[in-house]
């Protein structure tokens, strides 16, 4: 493992969120392990998520990213043949311990996924579903504000603020995906994990959601998984690779692709494979 | 010559058609099958087509029209005396010529002549299969010697062989739309000389139903009344009842198999939800009348209701069971289309399962549950064994389930039950029944389409 000596900040150039020692550790996993029936696709991953930063995990394809993004807030649960083994805190807790409930895990560990999924229903329902399911909030005038505020947050308001009744699928792709954004946002999340968030958006679209996780750092950890470099660069200010199931190096961004550690990050930063 | 003797001679030289045909596309290139426009079996099927199609349609042609030439030249060929009698009288004599011919029992002594005459339609019948025999035999081995003098590299077998099964295939479907608008419109024609003998108003709208006609002028209780509304209420109230047992078991049992059930659970369960539909409905019929109303009624005693033996609410239990198929397996499609980014979606907020499939999976999969519940529904109404052998013959306009009803389906089959003259009122209501409920079921089934078609556009 190429794990990088954290006080060595000589060579950082990225925006630092937290360059003082005090910052708090929100995931601390030790040791995880995942299967997929007899397929083991995570070995012995130990790796620390750090409050109101952005972190990237970045990797060849089927190297263990997503599904790594997937054991923090247990979305490996809806796959029957997955199994995962190793130490998952949040704040301190096992997440798979029976201490904590799964459904209140997801309402602190909000999730956007690769394709933009609105629920069929108006833009206002969309952001109102979360919050009516944990009972956040209960009047109407409560949910409107938590409807508006999720999306000023998600930078989508001025564009939507007068079809709110209008279907969320008419949007298009990227102001879905920020609808989606918004919609996480809502439940009053202290994480947000991102699976490859921009996949499926245009540039212009791309740009308009890393400058929104920029902001959302402020107020939220953020966990993203990239498959494009210049995007981990851009928005993250740890930087995690992974090859083939294994957590190869993690470090400052800057430090990543400046000075890797090891010959695979090496290789897969200047574009020899993957 | 019987039909089957000439029809397999035929598919022989079909047959052997193809095979001559490959081998002759393949010898006019010298053996170098890329040298040919097409592939050599196109070839081959190009000679087959040439001979098949217009043997196999002189084959049907004299099939067809074989018997009533012979029987009319019997007829001329009948002493002059015998052919003076009314037409009912000759009928009856060209019925014991061809009794007498197949060997069958006449009606009466057997004169020379219609011995006569029985052995020259036999004799007629012989030689017209042979002749047809010959000339089937001639004209395909003329077609087949055709198109393969046709055959040559340059011939585009292949389009002209794709052409013709389109053909074929257009041919096909149009028979099937021609054999509907054939039955729609002996349905309309026979309900307009309903509507002649009685106003659609008060077929439409009237209150009683009570179809016997008077065969006499004297006789007592028996005026008529058409006016179908207590048919149509049994009828809705059938449904209802059905749809009541169907709707929630269905959906409920859609929900389990799509959201909860492990797949292997999935896979041995809905093929068995399946079987209820292919339990044939007259078996449903007995189970409802020998089972099921009986229990009610007893079950109404014990409980101080006046339940009938023959009660809307038996037939409706048993056609509800029947129906259950129709609205777990189709809204079991429809809710495994909801896609998986929705479900992960709101699980990814802290929603729980049933808060997803209430609040995400239903509504969105709601326009195909619809649809099923349409098309269940039109299932319902035309549903006719069950009712017939559990609901009762009594036209009785009421909302109560615990008593018989009757419905629309009900009445077609008892008016046409038996010996009918087809000029009567009486008859010929069961063709505007038939038009009403046509009219229902399209209608419904329409409506589930688009409604299902407007689900599909959303997420494909």
């Amino acid at each position: 493992m190429g794990e990088v000596d954290m006080s060595n900040k000589v060579e950082v150039t990225a925006p630092m969120a937290s360059a003082d020692a005090a910052r708090e550790t929100k995931f601390h996993t030790r040791g995880v392990q995942v299967f997929y029936g007899e397929k083991q696709a995570l070995f012995d991953v130990d790796l620390d998520i750090y409050e109101n930063e952005v972190t990237a995990l970045i990797g060849p394809s089927g190297c263990g990213k997503s599904t790594y993004l997937r054991t923090l807030n247990r979305m490996n649960d809806t796959i029957d043949i997955c199994r995962v083994k190793g130490k998952i805190e949040l704040d301190g807790t096992d997440v798979y311990s029976d201490k904590i409930d799964v459904v209140h895990l997801r309402a602190r560990v909000g999730m956007v996924f690769q394709k933009p999924n609105p629920f069929p229903k108006s833009i206002y329902e969309n952001i109102a579903y979360g919050p009516r399911i944990h009972g956040i909030a209960t009047g109407k005038e409560e949910i409107d504000q938590i409807v508006e505020e999720s999306l000023i947050k998600a930078s989508l308001w001025e564009e939507v603020k007068d079809r709110l009744d209008e279907p969320g699928t008419g949007l298009s792709g990227g102001q879905q995906q920020r609808l989606c954004i918004a919609r996480a946002i809502a439940v009053q999340p202290e994480v947000i994990l991102m699976d490859e968030p921009c996949s499926a958006l245009d540039p212009i679209a791309t740009a308009r959601i890393e400058e929104l996780i920029d902001e959302l750092r402020d107020n939220f950890t953020i966990v993203i998984v990239t498959h494009s470099m210049q995007q981990a660069a851009r928005v993250s200010q740890r930087t995690a690779f992974f090859h083939l199931g294994d957590l190869v190096e993690v470090g400052e961004t800057g430090k990543i692709f400046t000075t890797p550690q090891d010959q695979r990050t090496q290789d897969y930063i200047t574009g020899r494979f993957g | 010559m019987s039909f089957t003797f000439v029809l397999g001679a035929l598919i022989i030289l079909t047959v052997g058609g193809f095979y001559l045909g490959r081998s002759r596309s393949l010898a006019s290139a010298g053996g170098t099958a890329s040298r040919l426009h097409s592939r050599p079996h196109y070839y081959g099927y190009f000679v087959a087509l040439w001979c098949g199609i217009p043997t196999l349609l002189i084959l049907g042609a004299w099939t067809v029209f074989q018997t009533p030439i012979v029987e009319m030249i019997v007829q001329s060929n009948l002493p002059e005396r015998m052919l003076e009698g009314d037409p009912a009288q000759m009928s009856l004599i060209m019925n014991d010529i061809r009794n007498l011919a197949s060997g069958n029992i006449t009606s009466g002594e057997i004169t020379p002549a219609v011995q006569a005459a029985a052995d020259q339609y036999v004799s007629l019948l012989q030689t017209s299969g042979l002749a047809k025999f010959v000339l089937i035999l001639v004209i395909g081995i003329a077609a087949i010697a055709y198109a393969r003098g046709k055959i040559d590299p340059s011939l585009r077998a292949r389009n002209q062989v794709e052409k013709t099964m389109m053909t074929i295939l257009i041919v096909c479907s149009v028979i099937a739309i021609l054999t509907t608008i054939g039955i729609v419109m002996s349905l309309v024609f026979e309900s307009y000389r309903f509507f002649e003998k009685v106003s659609p108003v008060e077929f439409l709208f009237g209150l009683e139903w009570s179809p016997q006609t008077a065969l006499r002028s004297d006789q007592v209780g028996a005026s008529g009344a058409f006016g179908a509304i207590p048919l149509f209420v049994g009828t809705l109230l059938i449904s209802f009842v059905a749809m009541c047992v169907a709707g929630p078991i269905g959906l409920l049992s859609a929900i389990y198999m799509a959201e909860y059930a492990p797949s292997k659970v999935r896979g041995a369960v809905k093929p068995l939800l399946e079987i209820l539909a292919g339990i044939p409905t007259v078996v449903y019929g007995f189970f409802a009348a020998l089972t099921v109303a009986p229990f009610l009624r007893d079950q109404g005693t014990f409980l101080g209701l006046d339940i009938s033996s023959e009660s809307a609410l038996a037939a409706g239990l048993v056609m509800g069971i029947m129906i259950i198929p129709f609205v777990s397996s189709l809204s079991d499609d429809v809710i495994n289309a909801v896609p998986q980014s929705l479900r992960e979606g709101s699980y990814g907020l802290g929603a729980t399962k049933s808060e997803t499939i209430k609040r995400v999976i239903l509504p969105a999969a709601l326009p195909g549950i619809v649809g099923s519940f349409m098309l269940a529904i039109s299932r319902a109404i035309g549903e006719t064994m069950i009712v017939v052998m559990a609901a009762g013959l009594g036209a009785n306009l009421t909302a109560n389930p615990l008593e018989a009803v009757t419905t629309v389906t009900v009445q077609i089959v008892t008016l046409l039950v038996g010996d009918q003259e087809f000029d009567s009122a009486k008859t010929l209501a069961a063709f505007a029944l038939g038009l009403v409920l046509f009219c229902v079921t399209l209608c419904l089934n329409i409506i589930a389409m688009a409604v299902v078609n407007k689900y599909r556009e959303q997420y494909d």
